[in-house]
């Protein structure tokens, strides 16, 4: 509900600008306007050997990803947007044009002034309108490899993940997707993935790198019991291997034709993924629709995707009950409610039990300091004091 | 037969960006427009590599004629794997209206001087869409040619060659030595990466003019005017069938 206009107003489109301000291969950075979608930019950057990695699963606007964090499925490798915007240019609610770093400014490190950038990554539109976008770029991986495992259990699927983290292979993704999911995938793409929960694992580096780091994960995926190691290099192969979790979401759906997704979003310390996960699904085993879990395993990310009647309030109340125990579970153990989804509407209320109320205040002064008078965006990111 | 393949590389405006008439209607905006490899030719020199790396190649040789800028081209070739680029240095108003014949005629003199066996080039540049280049240089040189290739397979001297053709695949079999023109599926490229860009740095490019090959580049071809497409003109929405039969009717669309 982020770009929920909740209060009327005006709706500012900036699909239009969208140039491509500057490429600087030799220092591997970039700055973009608003309309630049990620493709885009890859498309152009394809001859320097460079590109913008982070993937949220869509071709969206690079400073629309800013403005939310966003991340995605290699963030255990490269971060989320916050690691890698270098700079920002905001117009501020009383109209001043600010740069964040300072105009044209791309220091790969600076003491200089307050690190306002990563202050509006993540805003949502509340503090200031970005108009371009500053980016770290980083080098397309000589080689990559991808590898699919089945598990005799959520358990020994999780904590083989866990500790191919703890392991310090540096992974490029790392993703879980459960026995429903891989039902719902087989039935929706015509696969034949063995039905049990499945993790897919992608290498990026030189040739002997991708090897090294493969044959670990692959004698850790082994020790936990895990089936089968099936693994692809080449483009297509690595394609195929991957349908299922690219697919998930639309198969998801499939399994209930007509029905909504109410996706849920924690993260937690890797440490404590296996129990969370391990309850998580003991708890959505009572639901009375079909659901799917899908994690970014590498950060101790998970979803559930509950595949509701959208007209129907008992379902959306009982996919609510189970989304609120779930961030519940989350937060008791040093996790978030919200991992890369945002805050929205949705989870608003949530905000005062994952943050305390000083907490709340230091991140409330910092909005009336940028926009005193609430008009931007206003109602979203934090809650009422 | 190892194959000494020849590439053919087109510096060309890039796809993804959005042309514009000169206002004298001489021509496109080509100042300061990004400009990079014919997507078709990127697809050549992937076959080419390919073709080495299944050790049924010994040498890919990149080639592009044009502007200074045409190195950068070439070293993306370079960057992509190729062993060599040769750059032919051709200026100005000459580049501006040489004719694909233009270059057929200096590649046949490159691959008699390279002594290459085999030529892939993209089947048509995205700029002028011409598809001949390959066509007259199979000619020129008495050789076979296999075009439009979806797949190419050495089988000996010869090559089984599928083309996508309107009516669907035709399979050919062509004797070496031989001209290929790559299409759209025959593969997808490679990206450069960055230690291969750098490696690319250090690899041999030999400069030559088409003089020095003894080819005449001039066109007896003349760019009259070039005009963007008319702009569409707005439709009507009709409320009924008999109105949508009288405007026809109105328009000598129907008797």
């Amino acid at each position: 509900g982020g770009v929920c206009a909740t209060q009327g107003g005006i709706h500012i489109n900036l699909t239009k600008m969208d140039r491509i301000l500057e490429v600087n291969a030799a220092d591997f950075d970039a700055c973009v306007e608003p309309g630049v979608r990620r493709k885009q930019l890859n498309e152009h950057l394809r001859a320097t050997g460079l590109h913008f990695p982070i993937d949220p699963g869509a071709d969206a606007s690079l400073c629309g990803m800013a403005s939310t964090n966003a991340s995605g499925t290699n963030a255990v490798r490269y971060g989320t947007m916050r690691e890698n915007v270098l700079n920002l240019e905001v117009v501020l609610a009383d109209g001043e044009v600010v740069h964040t770093a300072g105009k044209r400014r791309r220091a790969r490190k600076s003491s200089a002034g307050y690190n306002l950038t990563n202050i509006f990554v993540g805003s949502e539109g509340t503090l200031g309108i970005i108009t371009s976008t500053s980016l770290r770029l980083y080098g397309i991986p000589e080689k990559v490899t991808s590898a699919v495992v089945s598990f005799p259990s959520i358990k020994a699927a999780v904590d083989t993940c866990v500790q191919i983290i703890q392991a310090g292979i540096p992974i490029a993704r790392l993703e879980y997707l459960d026995e429903n999911g891989i039902k719902s995938v087989n039935s929706y793409s015509g696969l034949s993935y063995a039905v049990a929960p499945t993790v897919f694992l992608e290498f990026e580096g030189s040739e002997s790198s991708v090897q090294e780091q493969s044959d670990i994960a692959g004698e850790l995926a082994q020790q936990n019991g895990g089936g089968d190691y099936q693994w692809a290099s080449n483009a297509e192969e690595r394609a195929k291997l991957w349908s299922a979790r690219h697919n998930a979401f639309y198969a998801g759906l499939a399994l209930r034709p007509g029905s909504k997704a109410l996706i849920t979003d924690v993260c937690v310390p890797v440490s404590e993924l296996t129990d969370v996960l391990v309850e998580t699904q003991e708890d959505i085993k009572t639901a009375s629709f079909p659901n799917v879990v899908i994690g970014h395993v590498g950060d101790g990310n998970f979803h559930v995707a509950f595949m509701i009647d959208q007209d129907s309030k008992a379902e959306a109340d009982e996919a609510k009950a189970f989304a609120l125990r779930m961030a519940r579970r989350a937060l008791a153990c040093g996790g978030t409610c919200t991992g890369e989804h945002g805050i929205g509407m949705g989870k608003i209320d949530l905000l005062r039990e994952e943050f305390s109320e000083e907490t709340l205040r230091a991140m409330w002064s910092v909005k009336n300091a940028f926009d005193p008078n609430n008009l931007m965006n206003p109602g979203k990111v934090l809650p009422e004091l | 037969m190892s194959l000494r393949v020849l590439v053919g590389c087109k510096r060309v405006i890039d796809y993804a960006v959005r042309v514009r008439v000169k206002p004298d209607s001489t021509g496109v905006v080509t100042q300061g427009v990004k400009h990079s490899m014919n997507p078709f030719d990127e697809i050549a020199v992937e076959q080419a590599l390919q073709l080495k790396e299944q050790k049924l190649a010994s040498e890919v040789i990149a080639f592009s004629c044009g502007p200074a800028q045409c190195v950068e081209t070439l070293r993306t070739a370079l960057a992509m794997g190729a062993d060599r680029a040769v750059h032919v240095t051709v200026e100005g108003a000459e580049y501006e209206n040489m004719q694909p014949l233009a270059v057929a005629k200096i590649m046949k003199k490159l691959v008699e001087k390279e002594d290459a066996n085999l030529v892939i080039v993209g089947k048509q540049a995205i700029d002028d869409d011409c598809n001949q280049t390959g066509q007259m240089l199979a000619g020129l040189l008495g050789w076979s040619q296999g075009t439009f290739a979806s797949k190419v397979d050495v089988d000996g001297e010869q090559l089984k060659v599928v083309r996508e053709v309107d009516g669907g695949l035709e399979t050919v079999q062509v004797s070496l030595p031989s001209v290929v023109t790559a299409d759209l599926r025959l593969n997808t490229p490679r990206y450069a990466t960055l230690p291969n860009i750098m490696k690319a740095k250090k690899k041999p490019m030999d400069k030559l003019s088409a003089g020095d090959l003894g080819v005449d580049v001039s066109s007896k071809v003349s760019m009259v005017g070039v005009s963007e497409p008319p702009v569409r003109q707005a439709g009507s929405k009709v409320e009924s069938v008999s109105d949508l039969v009288q405007k026809l009717k109105a328009k000598g669309a129907i008797a």
